[in-house]
């Protein structure tokens, strides 16, 4: 028998960074899918040139860069598809393909590559682009008739929603103030999709981020494989809940304080938070964007601050300014704290000396 | 005299380039000032007006001809006066002398460009405390004499315009479509069917330290390689000198390329 001499670690884990991107991958499935089904084929061929590029970028920059070639670790493709599900349905092509360079360029690439990022590159690009094109990143359509599968190439049938209804609807995508969307959930209840729709996806809004229950089954697959813990999003959405619950326009206190307290009264109260979870990127942001690891703290204790932060940065966001995606701006400032939080929060190693506090 | 060829003989390339330096100085304050000690780009000084400026190149040129105004003027008074000044209080008699050369820019822009005077508003009373204009009276005016330090002023002041202008150019093309208020043909045009868009990032804050910080990169580039194109040369000059032949008339001989080209060390 010969033995053989090496260091720690002994035992190895067949989880690589493509196997843990393969499953993002595969979790964001239902959610592209769905983009196709609601925004037409032109949505697909978004995620498509968005992938392509975000690939062709990546290959391209470390080879000018005279580093190895990282297209088989799959991030490339997750921030491409990541990107494309946060854009509206008619944006330019030239546009997302500018948002892919500065996503894997400017925002990776030239701080190292995977793993050096300081923010979500998938978010940045969609920051720049809502600096850059603000018009056309809050243009926002919504199908109207039958669904067509060749006027969709097109984007024909996607009728622009500046009708007054229709821009009702209109309201309850990312772009829209949401300090708007916020008040009017409680007083035009019904000229709103009601909380269904928003639920399955039937609304204006970035191509990916529309229904919540595509996305909330890729998050389950994400759970199941344990690819991501739970902390970061229960942290984010729970908070994000709990603010809008005592904070918004109708505060549970109010309910709870009334003389006539009656159960449709308080089903009232929870209308809203429920309403502002499906309504926006949140769910996508907090399922798949906030819980990258490259940005995101590595203890656990580090990613409860980190997404209550990111639920109060998105509360505040949504109900005290009127620029639109709060979320992406929430997930990018907490993406800036994480290796502060990660000092705060770091663990003593077995046997290791606490560190010293001045 | 032969301790005194000898030591020319043994210079090392630092010393050969100051020697150089000395030699022929105005055209080396003139260089260094556009180009080797660039403010902007090698320095780093003066970073708050070349960001808030550069929106526009028109806006960054006549940003550029003040800061040149007053740095020839307050670097030429202050050299005039250096002696006389007590370096306790040296910091403050620089900064009235500069002070009323922005002063004086401020009349004339408000009396003759009251347009300009709006969009540079506060940026040129600024200038006052602009780190290019003190770092220089500080570093080089009070210690050169006046014509040195006119000359220093002048070439600082092309060196930070260049910079600003170059930077504004770039910011206005790709971040509004214009330079110099002009239309670039190719914005608004349609390719696809689609419209293509000047891109707004760049005349943002964020799009201003994008762009300054890729020039600064790509000045580093530059002077790397410019710098070991020097030293490539002066190794090859001095080859003769290191390999010992002990022959002190080395640098004229003929044969001093020969060694240098087969590499002899």
């Amino acid at each position: 028998m010969k033995l053989q001499v090496s260091n720690s670690p002994h035992v190895r884990d067949d989880i690589t960074t493509s196997s843990i991107m393969r499953d993002v991958v595969i979790a964001l499935m239902p959610a592209t899918v769905f983009s196709g089904y609601m925004f037409g084929l032109r949505a697909i061929l978004m995620v498509l040139v968005s992938v392509l590029s975000c690939l062709v970028f990546e290959y391209v920059s470390r080879k000018i860069m005279k580093r190895n070639n990282t297209l088989y670790d799959m991030s490339a493709l997750v921030t491409g598809i990541l990107l494309a599900l946060n854009m509206p349905a008619n944006l330019p092509f030239y546009m997302l393909i500018l948002a892919a360079f500065f996503a894997i360029v400017v925002v990776k690439q030239f701080f190292g590559g995977l793993g050096n990022n300081f923010v979500n590159p998938a978010i940045a690009a969609r920051i720049f682009l809502v600096i850059s094109f603000p018009k056309y990143m809050s243009t926002w359509t919504v199908r109207s008739g039958t669904f067509n599968f060749f006027d969709s190439l097109k984007g024909a049938d996607l009728v622009s929603s500046a009708t007054p209804l229709a821009g009702m609807a209109d309201l309850v995508s990312s772009a829209t103030p949401a300090m708007d969307v916020s008040s009017l959930v409680i007083g035009h209840k019904d000229d709103l999709p009601s909380l269904l729709s928003m639920f399955l996806g039937e609304r204006a809004g970035s191509i990916g981020e529309v229904s919540i229950l595509a996305l909330l089954i890729g998050a389950a697959y994400l759970f199941a494989r344990k690819v991501i813990t739970p902390a970061i999003p229960v942290a984010y959405l729970g908070s994000f809940t709990l603010l809008v619950l005592l904070f918004g326009h109708s505060p549970i206190y109010d309910v709870l304080s009334s003389d006539t307290f009656s159960w449709s009264l308080l089903a009232n109260a929870f209308y809203e938070p429920a309403y502002m979870l499906c309504s926006g990127g949140i769910v996508l942001g907090a399922f798949f964007m906030a819980t990258d690891y490259v940005t995101s703290p590595l203890t656990n204790k580090g990613r409860v601050i980190f997404g209550i932060g990111c639920g109060l940065l998105t509360f505040l966001m949504r109900y005290y300014s009127n620029m639109p995606g709060g979320v992406s701006f929430a997930i990018i400032l907490m993406n800036i704290l994480t290796p502060h939080i990660d000092r705060v929060t770091m663990k003593k190693p077995f046997g290791g000396l606490a560190h010293e506090r001045r | 005299m032969s301790e005194n060829m000898a030591d020319k003989t043994y210079l090392s390339p630092e010393q050969r380039s100051e020697e150089k330096r000395k030699l022929n100085a105005p055209m080396r304050i003139l260089l260094d000032g556009v180009l080797f000690e660039n403010p902007a780009l090698r320095l780093i000084l003066g970073t708050c007006p070349l960001l808030a400026i550069t929106i526009s190149a028109k806006s960054s040129f006549f940003m550029g001809l003040a800061v040149i105004f007053v740095l020839v003027g307050s670097e030429f008074i202050i050299s005039l006066l250096k002696n006389m000044i007590p370096p306790k209080v040296r910091i403050p008699a620089f900064i009235t002398i500069i002070a009323a050369f922005v002063t004086i820019v401020e009349f004339v822009i408000s009396a003759y460009l009251p347009a300009l005077n709006d969009s540079l508003s506060i940026y040129i009373q600024l200038i006052v405390v602009n780190c290019v204009v003190l770092a220089r009276a500080e570093a080089f005016a009070s210690k050169r004499p006046a014509h040195f330090a006119a000359l220093d002023g002048f070439s600082m002041g092309v060196g930070f315009m260049l910079a600003l202008v170059l930077i504004g150019s770039i910011r206005e093309i790709v971040g509004a479509g214009t330079i110099f208020d002009i239309g670039i043909p190719i914005f608004g045009k349609t390719i696809f069917g689609e419209v293509i868009e000047p891109i707004a990032f760049f005349t943002s804050s964020p799009g201003g330290f994008f762009v300054y910080g890729l020039l600064i990169c790509l000045s580093q580039v530059v002077m790397r390689q410019i710098e070991k194109n020097r030293k490539h040369k002066t190794n090859a000059l001095n080859q003769p000198i290191t390999s010992g032949s002990g022959c002190s008339s080395c640098g004229a001989c003929p044969m001093a390329d020969l060694k240098a080209e087969s590499g002899v060390k």
